[in-house]
């Protein structure tokens, strides 16, 4: 009888068994105090594995777009030209060395219907534009069917309509014969392009060449705009050329634009979204931590009847200290990882719906199971050590 | 008693006689207040192996802060507190614990089953801080359940027995562990008079069995029955019907 005492000890299976029991026998309330983590961690991880699957997807669209392309238009400058690009500009631009490609377009102010019935001035925002034949390559656009203008149908009244002029004209195939009411003719449709990212505004028009522009509607043929594809390596120093290049006597009267810029623009725009978003997803999960905090306060008080027995089991206060702390840990994680999942759920489910390949962060994923065991830990010291503290004799008169 | 600092218990094992489970010797415990509560005073105890005895006095008269003090739950105030050889006094709150964990049993009024195990997790808890594996405990639950006869009952949900059945279930865990000696608090307060008397009937064959019990109660039929009896009044001992040395205090 009188040997020196063994310390009490605990294995870690039945640490883990006895920070389950509180979770097990109050499935409710854990689940709801978990389901803040779960909410936290799903917004982070969703706003992160969008944003990545968004970025990775305009970069594909860049490498695909490629960032050589520039943009010429008449500038409103400050008020001494004529507001309008001069005749010889492609043909200037064509002769700077890096300059690549090069293909015009000129606005002119016929009207595209549906048919000769629609009245006047229904036009559905499809404006009809003059164009190169070589548009569709220095914008590296694709056809959606049919084919794009070329010389050979140049003196003939046919068209080609931007995707969303095809869809608002009700046009679904250009191969098919359809024909439309263009600047008072009848134009054959040859071929729908697909959607431009660069220059969306080609997307709502009709698209006809100059010498058919010349011939039935009567067009001067002065470009409004000008797309110069140029050697990569030399587009600031082309970019710096083509005002004075176009139009010498105003050269303040040209606004060149890279359009990619744009694209890049809307990123850092989204990018900032992500933050904002990503600090919402934050407060969230403090939410959720203020959450687990107070379910194991009000545990630790519901519960000083076991606190009692277990200390009068041999239990250490270290021993019920760790009970709690593992609960809370458990319940935090249990709510990381499946917010982690909801969170990549949500990320597939939006990138599908966008047609972007899907990508979760590893970061993101690795960074909310281990935000979630933070938030459990810390959730669960104050808690833990008020149980630690419970007197085993106030404990044991509980009931 | 005059320090209250815990030391290690490894060198202090004093020379209490070899059958001695338990011994109090003057333990007071005072609870600060304007004025202090006196809840027990200095009470002489010796509790030998095999005994089976029953602590009884009114509401408030000290039977559940001896309970406590016997029980390792709480420290005297001042005396001196032995229990299984070890000088409570002595030891620091982690080897209170394994003094509990080895040495003492406890039987609750509120019986202090575990919601979702079943008889048989809540008989081994008994041992849980031992170290033991779960395995080892289980058949070893499986013995202690047997023993109260609920050998039919392991597999049940421990809370949604009946109130005899659970608190054989809490006997069983007390005594899983053969400990020296096992503390009965109102065992059959929370219980109908056959289930009681159950109880009461198990407790008698227990310790013809060998094991040591101490019951506290305030039902005196109860208590009759017991070989000894130590009758408290105010925190005081008034009556030891197996005291030997004459210490009684009165």
């Amino acid at each position: 009888m009188n040997s020196s005492l063994e310390p009490s000890r605990l294995t870690p299976a039945d640490m883990m068994r006895a920070s389950l029991i509180g979770l097990r026998t109050r499935r409710l309330r854990s689940l709801l105090s978990g389901l803040g983590i779960v909410i936290g961690i799903a917004a982070m991880v969703g706003v992160l594995g969008i944003s990545e699957s968004s970025k990775s997807d305009l970069l594909a669209q860049l490498d695909q777009l490629g960032t050589n392309m520039l943009r010429i238009e008449a500038g409103s400058g400050i008020g001494i030209g004529s507001g309008e690009l001069p005749e010889e500009s492609t043909s200037m631009v064509s002769r700077i060395g890096p300059v690549e490609q090069v293909a015009s377009v000129s606005d002119t102010s016929a009207s595209v219907y549906r048919n000769d019935l629609v009245p006047e001035g229904r036009t559905g925002g499809i404006t009809v534009k003059a164009v190169d034949a070589g548009l569709l390559v220095t914008l590296q656009g694709q056809m959606q069917s049919g084919a794009f203008l070329d010389d050979a149908a140049s003196e003939y009244p046919v068209a080609v309509l931007g995707s969303v002029a095809a869809e608002r004209l009700g046009v679904t195939s250009g191969s098919d014969g359809t024909i439309v009411w263009l600047g008072d003719e009848w134009f054959a449709i040859v071929g729908i392009m697909e959607t431009l990212d660069l220059s969306p505004d080609l997307d709502r028009a009709a698209l006809v060449s100059y010498a058919a522009a010349d011939t039935f509607l009567d067009h001067d043929g002065i470009p409004s705009t000008i797309y110069v594809r140029t050697d990569p390596d030399n587009i600031d120093a082309v970019r710096s050329v083509l005002p004075a290049t176009v139009n010498p006597e105003n050269p303040d009267e040209v606004e060149v634009t890279r359009p990619s810029d744009a694209l890049e623009a809307r990123e850092a725009a989204d990018q900032a979204f992500t933050n904002l978003l990503l600090g919402l997803g934050g407060v969230a999960l403090l939410v959720g931590g203020v959450g687990i905090a107070n379910v194991m306060v009000i545990s630790v008080l519901e519960r000083r009847g076991e606190i009692g027995l277990r200390r009068a089991l041999g239990a250490t206060r270290r021993h019920i200290s760790i009970q709690f702390l593992g609960e809370s840990l458990l319940l935090a994680t249990v709510g990381g990882v499946g917010g982690v999942a909801l969170g990549a759920a949500v990320t597939a489910a939006y990138a599908w719906s966008r047609g972007w390949g899907v990508l979760i962060p590893t970061v993101a994923i690795i960074g909310g199971i281990v935000a979630a065991i933070a938030i459990g830990v810390i959730a669960g010291l104050y808690p833990a050590m008020r149980a630690a503290r419970v007197s085993p004799t106030e404990a044991l008169r509980t009931l | 008693m005059t320090s209250k600092s815990p030391q290690s218990s490894a060198s202090t094992l004093p020379a209490y006689p070899v059958d001695s489970v338990l011994s109090l010797s003057r333990v007071t415990k005072t609870y600060p207040g304007t004025p202090p509560v006196h809840a027990i005073r200095d009470i002489n105890l010796d509790i030998r192996s095999g005994e089976l005895v029953g602590v009884i006095g009114p509401s408030g008269s000290g039977k559940s802060t001896l309970l406590h003090i016997i029980g390792t739950l709480d420290r005297a105030t001042s005396g001196t507190v032995s229990v299984a050889g070890h000088d409570v006094d002595l030891l620091t709150d982690r080897e209170l614990s394994s003094l509990r964990s080895r040495h003492i049993g406890f039987v609750f009024q509120q019986f202090f089953l575990l919601a979702g195990e079943t008889a048989l997790d809540n008989v081994g808890d008994g041992l849980l801080y031992t170290g033991m594996a779960l395995e080892e405990r289980r058949n070893l639950a499986e013995l202690a359940l047997a023993q109260v006869g609920l050998e039919h009952r392991m597999s049940h949900e421990a809370t949604k027995l009946s109130g005899g059945e659970r608190q054989r279930v809490a006997i069983a865990r007390a005594l899983i562990g053969s400990p020296d000696i096992i503390l009965a608090d109102e065992p059959t307060g929370n219980l109908d008079s056959k289930s009681g008397e159950d109880v009461v009937r198990l407790i008698e064959e227990l310790n013809s069995q060998g094991s040591t019990i101490v019951v506290i109660t305030h039902d005196r039929d109860i208590a009759a029955r017991f070989p000894r009896r130590v009758s408290l009044l105010d925190g005081r001992v008034v009556d030891d019907t197996g005291q030997t040395n004459g210490a009684v205090s009165r």
